[in-house]
């Protein structure tokens, strides 16, 4: 190819445990690198560049700073690719939505609350237009493979959008519910070949909910199945406390 | 020689998370040299209040991607004792096996990857590709085997799945673990041996610089400590962590936004060089070898030496991995259901060796199994202020004899030297540094 795309890696509010997953391609790592030219990544190289043809962003804004970086990278940017559960749908970090924010600081810092200014977690969605998302926490690493490729190949990408459940029967696995556990993965976007069950571990919900959930219907079973109705609807909000606020009272 | 030196690095590479190194000298005087952590707040602790202990560790995972299997474990080591939950032998050895994937793999990446460039001169891994192939594969083959058996255990490496509150929801099978055992003979043993010559070839190139501190990291009578144990100090001896909070003494300080800690001086180090001076009669031969080989003595006060007890250490993990699956192959692997039934309700402490250093959570819950308080004091805000303290050591020494563009190398390379995880540091604060 004469020219590669220029690839660029940014991190915001997360654990960059999802650039981790880029790193822990050891099969594929180098013919990923001999498709595209990486211009900056400051967890892996010292580099910096002005303009991006494939930004990839991990985590969530949750500064005036992260604000400023954002809309500024978006600028520079032909294609900006939200990279795992923060970016895409704010995740775990959401959560502090949830509370009062006086009451979130107060309880880490004490007496030294005001020095430390914060905004509520944001997915990037939120502030600046998103071209493609890789769901999950981590990042699911197929979802990834497959929109890379689509990217270099300038060939389309569909997002999934049937429930964790579908791949979960076609895997065999015995259903959570009937193991005397909890799941998320009736209203739970597939993608990681139910992954989390079929190591025997309930669906989280990680990967964000489908585009039509029946979020009542959900918070019912799982209090049918033993949990009481505030418990579940927590349960439900541990990766979409962004996209449910206001949903429940 | 200049008597005035001014050396801003904002966002410095090849660490995890976000920091500025900030030196500042007039006429002679050192008025400031220090790492600025920028990182964004995270407010884990107020996360988790009001959550099952279900969740605990799956929240608490997401504090690091690269610490995620450290977090998780001391997190359930927490809710364990807070909750009164006993667990079988084969699931401490599963956790011991876990540990040495997640060491050998962080221990590896650092090592390879962020250090290594240093060493050779170049920005970065990549172009280490065309120059050093042979190098570059081998690190790859040792992190992806590394990984394998976070695969193998926990269903994956990067939050892994299978550890519960308990015990875990799935277990592998003989033949999964006999392959691991395989691998780990035939391919990491030769591997970690060749690394270490490949290192000893570098080792010219770390920088002499010698300032003795406090150590603390965890020691045990019967192994060397990773999964469990006392804390032990180089200055103190040995106390129980349920002591912990008088071996950290958090405090905020302005140019940080995770907070520092100290112990019995100004400042204390945790990490591999910490574990190593406290424990290296405990590590297998092949590492002390491998120790002799690079340079590596016991009351080593060089903490560039840190990637170098990392490299040391990885061959004890490698092969103290094959003498567990050893273990578990003799007793026959098999599915447990998880213990989650509580026997109390109260407060635990959880302690482990993570790659960067002693983790330490502590959780209360209440008649619910709900979280009403939670603490995690992470490694590398435990290294802030030691961090701190070689940079105003390091300085006034060497600013007569090496250019600006010399110190600022071996600045860098020192803080990349403690392998920081900054995203791990910052999981509560948030400062705007503003000069």
């Amino acid at each position: 190819m004469a020219n590669k795309p220029r690839v660029a890696i940014f991190d915001f509010t997360g654990c960059e445990g999802c650039e981790l997953s880029q790193l822990n391609f050891e099969d594929q790592l180098l013919d990923i690198l001999a498709q595209v030219d990486i211009v900056e990544w400051r967890e892996a190289m010292d580099d910096r560049a002005d303009e991006y043809d494939i930004a990839f962003v991990e985590g969530a804004l949750s500064t005036p700073d992260c604000i400023k970086r954002i809309h500024d990278i978006r600028r520079r940017s032909k294609v900006l690719v939200a990279l795992g559960s923060c970016a895409v749908d704010g995740g775990v970090n959401a959560i502090k939505n949830l509370h009062p924010i006086e009451e979130v600081r107060a309880e880490v810092y004490g007496k030294d609350q005001y020095l430390f200014p914060t905004l509520p977690a944001l997915p990037l969605s939120a502030v600046v237009k998103v071209d493609h998302n890789v769901r999950g926490c981590p990042m699911t690493q197929g979802e990834f493979l497959r929109l890379f490729t689509a990217l270099v190949m300038g060939k389309q990408f569909a997002e999934p959008d049937q429930s964790v459940c579908v791949e979960c029967k076609l895997n065999e696995n015995e259903c959570v519910f009937e193991r005397g556990m909890i799941c998320l993965g009736p209203v739970t976007r597939g993608g990681c070949n139910s992954q989390c069950t079929n190591f025997g571990q309930y669906c989280i919900g990680c990967r964000g909910l489908v585009s039509e959930p029946n979020l009542a219907g959900m918070a019912e079973t799982l209090a049918s199945h033993g949990l009481a109705m505030d418990e579940a609807w927590k349960r439900l909000q541990l990766y979409n406390a962004y996209r449910l606020q206001g949903v429940r009272a | 020689m200049s008597r005035d030196l001014d050396i801003t690095v904002k966002h410095l590479t090849r660490v995890e998370g976000h920091g500025n190194i900030v030196v500042d000298m007039k006429n002679g005087v050192l008025h400031k040299a220090q790492l600025d952590i920028v990182e964004a707040p995270r407010y884990f602790e107020a996360l988790l209040k009001g959550r099952s202990f279900h969740e605990a560790a799956i929240i608490t995972s997401r504090i690091c991607g690269i610490c995620s299997l450290g977090h998780q474990l001391t997190s359930l080591k927490a809710t364990e004792q807070a909750l009164g939950l006993a667990v079988t032998e084969q699931t401490v050895l599963l956790r011991k096996l876990l540990v040495h994937g997640a060491t050998l793999q962080s221990n590896i990446l650092h090592a390879y990857f962020l250090a290594a460039p240093d060493f050779l001169k170049v920005k970065s891994v990549i172009p280490l590709v065309g120059t050093h192939p042979e190098v570059v594969l081998r690190a790859l083959r040792m992190k992806k085997l590394a990984n394998d058996i976070g695969d193998a255990v926990g269903g994956r490496a990067v939050h892994p799945i299978t550890c519960v509150p308990g015990g875990f929801t799935h277990v592998p099978t003989a033949a999964t673990l006999k392959d691991l055992r395989r691998k780990l003979v035939e391919q990491m043993v030769p591997d970690f041996l060749a690394t270490v010559e490949t290192v000893a070839s570098l080792a010219a190139a770390i920088p002499q610089f010698e300032r003795p501190t406090e150590y603390i990291s965890l020691r045990s009578d019967g192994d060397y400590a990773l999964y469990d144990g006392d804390i032990c100090s180089t200055d103190t001896g040995r106390v129980p962590d349920s002591e912990y909070r008088r071996m950290t003494n958090e405090f905020v300080v302005p140019h940080s936004t995770s907070k520092h800690c100290r112990a019995n001086r100004t400042s204390y180090m945790v990490g591999a060089l910490a574990r190593w001076n406290n424990n290296h009669d405990r590590l297998c031969p092949e590492s002390l070898q491998a120790a002799a080989a690079l340079g590596l003595k016991p009351g080593c006060t060089n903490p560039y030496m840190n990637t170098i007890a990392q490299v040391v250490e990885a061959g004890h993990c490698a092969l103290d991995a094959v003498a567990i699956i050893d273990k578990l192959l003799d007793m026959g692997p098999k599915l447990e259901t998880p213990n989650q039934e509580p026997t109390r309700f109260g407060t635990g402490i959880g302690s482990t060796e993570v790659p960067r250093g002693i983790l330490y959570h502590e959780y209360t819950y209440d008649r619910q199994a709900r979280i009403v308080k939670a603490n995690c004091i992470i490694p590398t805000g435990q290294n802030l202020a030691n961090i701190d303290d070689d940079m105003k050591k390091l300085v006034p020494e060497v600013v007569a004899v090496k250019s600006k563009e010399e110190i600022t190398s071996w600045l860098e390379m020192l803080v990349r030297a403690y392998d920081p995880c900054i995203s791990c540091s910052v999981h509560m604060l948030d400062v705007e540094f503003l000069e």
